[in-house]
């Protein structure tokens, strides 16, 4: 009789242990950290990758800058690939959050643009932290029913014809270097804090209400809470094609934040060759051919891609108008100091802003 | 002997689930309070009572202070409002299935998430939301309410998810007062409002203290309701507290404007004493 429980017990334990095995050999999971529905996680995207190398790609998401830092730091060896914004680059490098990467056997890294390719805020001392994948600007995008001629300055946010009417993001670095591009300050280093706290209190009978993710700024604009509200030059294009809003972006005259964000691999990576081979799909011009014309995409750092999109995208007309986006300023890495200035100031505003 | 080892037994285990869920987290917060940075990944970090004195250096911080305490005050008297004669009604004058039918009603928000109960509000007042909507249908002509993203959509909002704390405090203390009690007041010939305020009230103090102090003490530090209803009205102590847990990363700012919170509750409680002890 005990002799038989323990046949029974011994025999479950080893069917424990197949069931672990199995799932160990087909262990070709990665785990990937990004903003949502930022072309990572489009489902046909990752069905394609599965296809081709039989990889599986789960997701986790940050809804800003400091939450994905935080992120790395609590978690090390959870995380495969990280999609990190190239003014922070530099930083989680230093502090040890994401290895350098041997980019030999990425097939595409070839037809990275030079320029993005070798951007020093990616490429420290010969090692690349972060692979280049897509660009594009912060400024505003506005309903185009609100607007019988679209503005072509940023000042239409602070338009009174628009009091209560715009829509902003919590987010203290991007308010301030908003203020500074209308005010011509350099975004990365502001000359004068104290205009840009007068400028930014000015918006306190403008704005409507703050949101954090893309997935939100839609909710609000499809619900009509704006006429006009800053946002990123890829979701516009998302917003307009996947969920067929009357979005118009605006580049204003006066310039805009350009931002350009890689692909990094944390320290301590699980799969160190899947997460390649996932980066290496990323700046694929087949995945990003179709994610630009059927959903929606920044630009990519990839220039055999953007040169393979029809020829009236917007990611090929706007952005390669060299008048358009000359006064575009790159968002670069900043000092602490000046970090922790901005957010008290930002918050500081947020507390007047209250009735 | 043996009975002291029995007792020991029994209330060891209560203090150390105390001392694991609630005073270590504590003192990990207390202890990053006083710290210049995360002590997490390759930082340097020193100590420092710099997250203190910020709060006291920017006028702000103690103004969104001000705002959350004045925010508590108002959800907390509301639901007091609200709460007391529904509970009143409930224990004195309702009996047998409709009370039961009653009290699921009132016990049903607590089943849903808080955050679902949240966004389900934003539906309805939004504009062209639920309630825009129904008033319009009923009153043509009335036009926008423009209730989304106000002050009193937070208190809206808070008021219905903390109202049941007041209802079911405020019952059991009303249940417990003895009806002869009652009748004999009523024989001695005081009217209702002497008898309601003089003998219900008074007796049932214990449950108004208790569902006020559940009440006040977490709206004073909500976050979830003011930024989903408030916007641009949305900011107080709880949302910049958690801000830097998970926006800006400074945790010891947050955990340092946390304790001066928790410090100025306690201070609260305090003053609030002498009426507790009387109450006993």
């Amino acid at each position: 009789m005990k002799l038989r429980v323990f046949l029974k017990f011994f025999s479950c334990q080893w069917l424990i242990v197949l069931i672990l095995g199995g799932s160990f050999i087909s262990a070709a999971e990665i785990r990937v950290l990004n903003w949502q529905g930022y072309g990572t996680d489009e489902s046909w995207a990752l069905e394609m990758f599965k296809e081709r190398t039989g990889i599986e790609v789960v997701h986790d998401y940050f809804n800003s800058e400091q939450e994905m830092l935080t992120k790395l730091r609590t978690n090390p060896g959870v995380y495969d690939v990280v999609l990190i914004n190239s003014a922070y680059t530099g930083q989680a490098a230093k502090e040890g959050l994401i290895e350098a990467i041997d980019t030999t056997g990425m097939v595409n890294v070839g037809d990275l643009s030079p320029s993005m390719r070798n951007d020093p805020k990616l490429v420290a001392d010969g090692k690349t932290y972060g692979v280049a994948w897509v660009w594009g600007v912060t400024s505003f995008a506005i309903d185009r029913g609100d607007f019988k001629n679209a503005p072509n300055s940023i000042e239409a946010l602070w338009d009174p014809s628009h009091a209560g009417r715009v829509g902003w993001r919590d987010d203290a670095v991007e308010a301030v270097q908003l203020a500074a591009i209308a005010l011509g300050q350099d975004i990365n280093n502001p000359s004068d804090l104290k205009a840009i706290r007068k400028k930014l209190r000015a918006l306190k009978p403008q704005i409507r209400t703050f949101w954090s993710s893309e997935d939100e700024w839609n909710q609000f604009f499809s619900a009509n809470e704006f006429d006009l509200a800053t946002y990123w030059s890829g979701s516009a294009s998302r917003s307009k094609n996947a969920f067929g809003l009357p979005v118009e972006f605006i580049l204003p005259k006066e310039g805009a934040i350009g931002w350009l964000d890689g692909l990094s691999i944390p320290m301590n990576v699980p799969n160190r060759n899947e997460a390649k081979a996932f980066i290496n799909f990323m700046i694929d011009p087949d995945f990003y051919v179709k994610w630009d014309t059927e959903v929606g995409a920044p630009t990519s750092a990839n220039a055999k891609a953007v040169s393979m999109l029809p020829p009236d995208a917007f990611n090929r007309t706007t952005f390669s108008d060299s008048k358009k986006v000359a006064n575009v300023q790159f968002m670069g890495p900043m000092e602490d100091g000046l970090r922790e200035k901005i957010v008290e100031l930002w918050q500081e505003t947020k507390a007047y802003f209250q009735n | 002997m043996n009975q002291r080892a029995a007792i020991l037994s029994l209330i060891t285990p209560a203090y150390l689930w105390l001392a694991l869920t609630i005073l270590l987290p504590l003192s990990a917060m207390l202890y990053y309070s006083f710290l210049s940075d995360v002590p997490i990944g390759n930082r340097e970090v020193s100590w420092t009572t710099e997250n203190y004195r910020t709060f006291f250096e920017k006028a702000f911080y103690s103004e969104l202070m001000l705002r959350s305490f004045k925010l508590g005050a108002e959800v907390t008297s509301i639901c007091l409002l609200l709460g007391f004669p529904c509970a009143l009604a409930l224990a004195k004058s309702i009996r047998g299935r409709t009370k039961e039918a009653l009290f699921l009603l009132i016990i049903l928000p607590f089943w849903s998430n808080a955050l679902v109960r949240i966004f389900s509000w934003t539906m309805v007042l939004r504009g062209n939301g639920i309630l825009e909507y129904s008033i319009n249908w009923l009153l043509p002509g009335t036009g926008p309410l423009d209730l989304m993203f106000t002050y009193p959509a937070i208190l809206l909002g808070l008021v219905h998810s903390y109202l049941p704390y007041m209802i079911l405090t405020c019952y059991i203390s009303i249940d417990a007062i003895d009806n002869q009690l009652l009748e004999a007041a009523r024989s001695l010939g005081a009217g209702k409002l002497t008898i309601l305020f003089r003998l219900i009230v008074p007796l049932a103090l214990p449950g108004i203290v208790a569902g006020s102090f559940l009440i006040f003490i977490p709206v004073i530090g909500s976050f979830m309701e003011p930024r989903l209803l408030g916007g641009r009205n949305g900011t107080f102590i709880g949302t910049i507290i958690e801000d830097q847990f998970t926006a800006v990363f400074n945790w010891p700012l947050g955990a340092a404007l946390s304790f001066i919170m928790m410090g100025l509750v306690l201070l609260i409680l305090f003053g609030f004493s002498p009426l507790v002890r009387r109450l006993k």
